[in-house]
């Protein structure tokens, strides 16, 4: 299946190859390259790039294209998915994936490549599985390591992977037992520029940090379970269960990971927490242009709205903005012509806004292209689908654990069109 | 001599801070950890020259200083640089002890054995010993790296490796094995029959661990071999869900073509699909095997498959569901395709990657199947954040999606499409436009007038764009729009995108009779513009001057002769060509001939309009999800998905012989019952979906889960020993049992078919999954209980059944969880014995009650030879059941008639006497009937109503019958504050009393 893997680069470098079979040349990344010359954003290089005696398959996460090389029939996604494990798997040993941290910890890479893949095929996926096998590089330990000359590699030999749990290992001891539940919801909306909404849906997730001694057996049950008709579990999770009672029974992985993602789609109807009020006009035959934005708190049930950061892409023949923003601070970079308020916390009774003039480029036609703002924000203990998880039970185990759970909401991808107005200067 | 001092010079030559710690390193052999720093730095700035360094930590005595150099060196191979030079002195520490060192000295070797050839020889023994080591993981890892290194001499070697590996007892060592096959395969082709010999042997295993692997290495070595898969197909469906999500993809991939191959299509026209709504009862078997003849019934095994399959579109794993969606596009009924769309727009929420293949998929779908996505349509609304790709692929969807009724939706959102500042996405916008304007008619003069208004736009790309989609529609329609070929002929100067240019002129010409005053004009200012035109916009020039000198030479015989006299020396060789036969065709001379009499017919043909239709149009010919598809176009080892065979191949070459069966299901969390009984016939799966409900099924889930908790404890090795410990025994039982049931089958009750024994052995049998996992429970708990259920059908005097054999059993509603106890511990000599009436039909007799007996033993000892005593049965059937030999136990019990039965158990000499008191209510089965009928019963039976109490509005009413003499009895229970009447008809008068006081004295205890 996947040949090889060769990690590039924001500026086209390798900087790490590995190759499963025999050894495929790098020069076959000069087809990624010349696919990278003709897109125009990094992110528009196609997927799946064929070339006469391979294919190249590439993700682009944290500026690090990940090119995946096969010579046969192999589902795209298959590899893909793949791949993103992979990157999931680094950000989790490593704390972030970036070219230096796989840079400092190439043994660790290579060590955790192998595993991954026997043969080009997916052997031990399962982050569990993976830190016994090797343990991931703490301060602590690479001191310990450079002293004693012990090693990351695990002593013992995995049982996970024989066991009928694969995801948890065995001999598990924690002396405070916990278990928390963050629900975290997204909204993707889009919303046009009389301020309806076009469309709008929630994308929410269940990720658990669970750290209980011995073989726990859960159970978590929901208030209004049948928000929950579009679901996608971690394998722990009894399907049989839920399909006849409605109710999550897993015996959880051990640490940080995700139970559940669920979306609640467009056909229901999604609170909109956020409103923005705008009025972008040019005035033909003059260069200037005004700037007016408005944001408001709507249908928050009483929570405030935090981090709140709007971004706009101006149009191309903007020059500069001289804007007030009557809290926070606003850069605008004319290169890119990308506008960002850093806004902050909206005070209801005070509403926040951005004010002020833009200059055009002389000469320049008026921009006929509409921007588009978008908006990211956090809410605090308010999971705006309604879900309410009703109870967590434990079974298996003697202790008592301490249970938690968490809520919030945040900007997913929030769009919201604007009009732009250019005023006809009258005759005379 | 020379060339080592050479050496060390250059190498003094680097880095000085970096040479300096090396040094330190050599001459004062300081543990690494100095240096470490320095790794990280020289990792990336090393080259070959510092080879000679790391040879020698490598040949030192420190286990730290080999590490080190170990850790450089896999840095050297992640930078691709080369360190084969350092083989040999790499390949003395494949015997390491340490382990760290032993992994960085495989990943050596499998990189660079195949370059080493000879040397890597030198490590094969230490693997063959490995192979040998008494721990599961370190002889998988052996064989992983023997298998890697691909060196053509040790192809005996491997081979005789995978084969011993493949009945290895570790399913961790057989995965590895299974992935050892494809490695073996790729190396040495001609190993290909003995290979298929293995990936024979490893299909038939039952672990989860190994399926993914085989049925991969099966895809690689004989994906042409179906045969190898029938035996197995039915626990691959089985074990799906259980293994590991590579796996699965694999699995599922394999089984669509599978299936293709073997089962006829569900997509006839006048398919009936109603294999849900098949009679209940198993009594039916034969009749409903007649029915057959209907128009299309589902493989039970394609039915399986569909429903096996169905739950993991829930996967996290985006590759999973997408392998599911496709299985079921390619598989499944029509109408029963719905149930992937949810799955499908749900991945659109993950990675750009992710999204671009998925739409893909749904571009090619959606054109088939609009109504699948149609309710989703907002999904696919394009966001300024998307990558290009992303957004014309949601763009593709959006027009496929377009039907009268959304039009204005989609066309509303396209308009704002067109203001984005993304240039490239404005003009597939407006080819979508232009889609949607020719295939739905209703909206093409809206969607032309839309874009001529675009043509005023600023941008000349939106501007270019438009003209040509325009040409594109007009052509349908020319008559009526002479207005906008007038507008575009008035933008023509301010037009410089060729293309558009081209069009235009296209125009003119084609339909130069429409405008018949502008068309020279434009022709004059092309003239005089001709020479500093694109090659694209001349051609057409040139074709403009030939139309319209046909149809309007005396305006235009002048300009045209310019033209091609321009044309004539043009520098491109197109346009020479042109040009030339253009004026042989229109220009008659006496050279030309025949031809030029028809230049007008030729020139002047009507063209037909061109399609604008989706390009996923062909896609479909490729199977979804596969890169093929993605790319369209075949590549390399792409395996093609079978028409459907016009009859069905043999279904029988999947049935298995029950004694395999036997051991099949028990791995993970299936449900070992369960999945036995599915393999059976349809109604039996009736069955298996309503007993569900019932707490039989639950309880022995729960025994289930209990004891595969108790194995996760377990020692894994133990565990799996217990476990092929207990598969063994459950094959010897089932043996037994086989053999026991056919005396049975001579008996005078059984005059069922042969169906109806496989679905009584599987009864039986999943009361041995029950008994073996109680075993392991047992044996893991130290504690000497012994459960054992059993479930005993008594049969009661079988007297006139035939005669309300239209009134149809339904199922029950309620079953109580409560036992009864039967014989106490202490009176029973350690044995006891609990009995519950499941309310279930009776499998040996339709006037037979079913009962479930539990027997325990808490004594020390073992019991045998525990059975009903034979003098006892008096006049009454009962149904004999003396199976369990391998325990050394019998058990037999009766039921008289009156309702009270004697049960005699014997523990060697020991004999009790015991009695079953059923309730009234458990002697009768629900049967359903309208209420009409049941007044009508009611009268029958009126002079026999037992205790009216009062006569008013019924509430609620039950119909049942006896289960032995199959008399009706009907009970209406009516409620008038603060009074109850209840009413019972039956014709057995003591049975009604003693029903009435039941039911008064529940009903009282219930109230409020």
């Amino acid at each position: 299946m996947i040949h090889s893997l060769f990690l590039i680069n924001a500026s086209g470098d390798i900087f790490l190859e590995k190759h499963w079979k025999s050894v495929v040349s790098r020069s076959v990344c000069d087809y990624f390259f010349e696919a990278l010359e003709r897109a125009t954003e990094p992110e528009n290089v196609p997927p799946v790039i064929p070339t006469p005696h391979h294919f190249l398959i590439n993700v682009l996460r944290h500026r690090i294209y990940f090119v995946a090389v096969i010579q046969s029939e192999v589902p795209p996604l298959f590899v893909i998915e793949f791949l993103h494990r992979v990157v999931d798997t680094f950000q989790d040993y490593f704390g972030v994936c970036t070219e230096a941290a796989i840079k400092d910890n190439v043994v660790v890479v290579y060590e955790l490549l192998e595993e991954m893949l026997d043969n080009g095929f997916p052997l031990a996926t399962e982050s569990n599985i993976l830190k016994e096998l090797i343990k991931p590089p703490t301060i602590l330990r690479t001191v310990v390591n450079t002293i004693t000359g012990s090693t990351n590699v695990g002593e013992q030999l995995p049982t996970g992977q024989l066991s009928v749990v694969p995801w948890r290992r065995t001999g598990v001891k924690y002396t405070n037992n916990e278990a928390y539940f963050d629900v975290v919801e997204e909204i993707d909306a889009i919303i046009d520029k009389s301020g309806s909404t076009i469309t709008a849906e929630i994308q929410g997730v269940v990720d658990a940090c669970v750290k209980l001694t011995g073989m726990p057996d859960l159970t978590l049950s929901f208030m209004n379970p049948r928000l929950l008709d579009d679901v996608s579990f971690h394998p722990c999770v009894r399907f049989k269960r839920w399909e006849a009672e409605r109710i999550l029974s897993f015996i959880p992985p051990d640490g940080n990971f995700r139970l559940l993602s669920y979306h609640v789609s467009s056909q229901n109807l999604v609170a909109i927490p956020v409103y923005v009020k705008h009025n972008i006009s040019f005035r033909e035959g003059s260069s200037q242009g005004r700037f007016e934005l408005t944001l408001g708190p709507k249908q928050t049930m009483g929570k405030a709205v935090e981090s709140v950061l709007v971004s706009s892409q101006l149009p191309r023949g903007v020059l500069n903005a001289n804007l007030n923003p009557s809290q926070g601070t606003y850069t605008f970079d004319p290169v890119t012509k990308l506008l960002s308020w850093d806004v902050g916390k909206i005070n209801p009774q005070k509403l926040p806004s951005l004010k002020g003039s833009m200059s055009l480029q002389t000469g320049a036609s008026k921009p006929d292209e509409n921007p588009t703002i978008n908006i990211q924000f956090k809410i605090q203990q308010l999971a705006i689908s309604g879900l309410k998880v009703n109870r967590l039970d434990m079974y298996g185990e003697k202790y008592k654990p301490f249970k938690g759970i968490k809520y919030m909401t945040k900007a997913g991808k929030f769009q919201n069109d604007c009009h732009l107005l250019v005023i006809q200067k009258l005759a005379g | 001599v020379l060339g080592m001092s050479a050496n060390s010079v250059s190498y003094n030559e680097q880095g000085s801070g970096e040479s300096g710690v090396d040094a330190a390193q050599e001459n004062s052999s300081i543990p690494a950890s100095i240096s470490a720093g320095g790794a990280a730095f020289s990792l990336f700035s090393a080259d070959c020259k510092k080879n000679e360094d790391l040879k020698e930590m490598l040949e030192s005595n420190k286990e730290s200083l080999k590490l080190e150099a170990m850790k450089r060196i896999v840095g050297l191979i992640a930078k691709g640089k080369n360190a084969s030079e350092l083989f040999p002195a790499v390949v003395k520490n494949v015997a390491s002890k340490n382990i760290e060192l032993k992994k960085l000295v495989y990943v050596y070797l499998v990189r660079y054995a195949e370059e080493q050839q000879d040397l890597a020889l030198l490590s094969i023994s230490t693997f063959q010993r490995a192979l040998k080591d008494p721990n599961q993981l370190i002889r998988a890892s052996a064989l992983r790296v023997l298998s890697s290194i691909r060196v053509p001499i040790i192809v005996p070697i491997m081979m005789l490796a995978i084969k011993e590996a493949a009945t290895d007892l570790s399913p961790y060592v057989r995965k590895t094995a299974a992935h050892a096959i494809q490695k073996l395969y790729s190396l040495d082709p001609d190993q290909k029959e003995h290979l298929i010999e293995v990936i024979e042997k490893l299909l038939k295993d039952k672990s989860t661990l190994v399926a993914g692997s085989v049925v991969m290495a099966f895809e690689e070595v004989c994906p042409d071999r179906i045969d190898l898969i029938h035996k197995n197909y039915r626990k691959l469906c089985n074990l799906l869900v259980d293994v590991e999500e590579w796996g699965q993809v694999v699995i599922i991939h394999m089984l669509t073509r599978y299936a293709r191959t073997q089962f006829v299509s569900p997509w006839r026209e006048d398919a009936v699909f109603d294999e849900n709504s098949e009679k209940t009862f198993y009594d039916s078997e034969e009749e409903r095997r007649v029915d057959q003849s209907k128009p299309y019934i589902m493989d039970p095994d394609h039915r399986l498959l569909l429903r096996n399959t169905k739950p993991l579109l829930q996967s996290r794993n985006t590759a999973v569901v997408m392998a599911v969606s496709q299985l079921y596009w390619h598989l499944s009924p029509k109408h029963e395709l719905s149930v992937i769309t949810k799955s499908l727009v749900r991945l659109l929420r993950s990675h750009r990657e992710v999204q671009y293949i998925v739409l893909q998929n749904i571009a090619t779908m959606s054109i088939q199947r609009k109504g699948m996505f149609e309710p989703f349509m907002k999904s696919f609304y394009v966001r300024s954040t998307d990558a290009t790709h992303i957004k014309t692929l949601k763009l593709e969807i959006l027009t496929n999606l377009a039907n009268e009724a959304n039009i204005s939706t989609i066309l509303r959102e396209l308009q704002t499409y067109v203001k984005s500042q993304d240039k490239a996405f404005v003009a597939a916008t407006i080819q979508a436009i232009g889609r949607c304007a020719t295939n739905i008619s209703e909206v093409t003069d809206t969607c032309l007038n839309g874009l001529v208004l675009l043509l005023s736009n600023r941008d000349e790309t939106v501007v270019a764009e438009s003209v040509v989609v325009i040409k594109k529609l007009l052509q349908t329609q020319p008559s009526q729009h002479s207005d906008i070929i007038k507008h575009m002929a008035k933008l023509f100067d301010n037009i410089t995108v060729p293309m558009a240019r081209a069009s235009i002129l296209w125009l003119m010409g084609e339909y130069c009779e429409h405008v018949p005053k502008i068309a020279p004009d434009v022709l004059r200012k092309m003239a005089k513009t001709f020479t500093s035109e694109e090659d694209i916009v001349k051609l057409q020039t040139v074709n403009l001057a030939a139309k319209l000198y046909l149809s309007n030479s005396k305006q235009t015989k002048l300009l045209t002769q310019y033209i091609l006299n321009l044309g004539k020396y043009d520098q491109n060789y197109d346009i020479r060509d042109r040009t030339r036969f253009i004026r042989q065709l229109i220009v008659p001379n006496e050279k030309s001939g025949a031809l030029s009499r028809y230049a007008r017919r030729i020139l002047m043909a009507p063209k037909p309009a061109p399609v604008l239709q989706s390009a996923f149009k062909d896609r479909d010919r490729f199977q979804l999800g596969t890169l093929s598809h993605t790319l369209n176009s075949q590549s390399n080892g792409y395996l093609e998905l079978s028409d459907w065979p016009a009859v069905a191949p043999d279904q029988s070459v999947r049935i298995v012989e029950v004694v395999k069966e036997a051991g099949a299901p028990l791995l993970g969390k299936s449900k070992p019952g369960k999945s036995a009984e599915k393999f059976y016939s349809d109604s039996e799966e009736e069955e298996e979906g309503s007993s569900s409900e019932d707490s039989s099924s639950s309880s022995s889930e729960e025994s289930e889960s209990e004891s595969e908790s108790e194995e996760n404890s377990d020692d894994s090795n133990k565990s799996s020993s217990s476990e092929s410990d207990s598969e063994k025994k459950k094959k010897t039982l089932k043996n037994k049992k086989l053999q026991q049931q056919k005396p049975d089958s001579k008996d005078r009750y059984w005059s069922h078919s042969k169906a109806l024994l496989l679905i009584i052995i599987t009864k039986l049998f999943s009361i041995h999954i029950v008994l073996s996992f109680s075993n392991q429970f047992v044996a893991s708990c130290r504690c000497s209980l012994l459960r054992l259920c059993v479930f005993l059908a008594c049969q009661f005097d079988a007297v006139s059944w035939h005669v309300r054999v239209s009134l149809q059993a339904s199922f029950p509603v309620f079953v109580p969880e409560t036992s009864h106890e039967l014989l106490h511990r202490m009176t029973g000599k350690g044995l006891s014995a609990q009995y519950r009436f499941t309310r279930q039909p009776c499998i040996y007799g339709n006037s037979m009650v079913s009962l479930q007996l539990t027997l325990s033993n808490s004594s020390d000892q073992a019991l045998e030879n525990i059975h009903i005593s034979e003098k006892s049965s008096t006049g009454q059937n009962i149904h004999h059941f003396n199976a369990i030999g391998e325990l050394h136990t019998t058990n037999h019990s009766e039921i008289d008639t009156n309702m009270s039965t004697v049960q005699h158990e014997h523990t060697k000499e020991d004999e009790f006497s015991v009695s079953i008191q059923p309730a009234v209510g458990e002697l009768l089965v629900p049967i359903t009937m309208t209420e009409a009928d049941f007044t009508k019963e009611k009268l029958t039976w009126c002079q026999k109503a037992n205790q009216p109490i009062h006569f008013c509005v019924c509430i609620s009413r039950f119909a049942g019958k006896t289960v032995g003499s199959g008399c009706l009895v009907l009970v209406s229970v009516a409620l008038k504050d603060p009074d109850a009447g209840i009413t019972i008809n039956t014709e057995k008068t003591v049975m009604a009393s003693m029903l009435l006081r039941q039911v008064k004295i529940t009903l009282t205890n219930s109230g409020p």
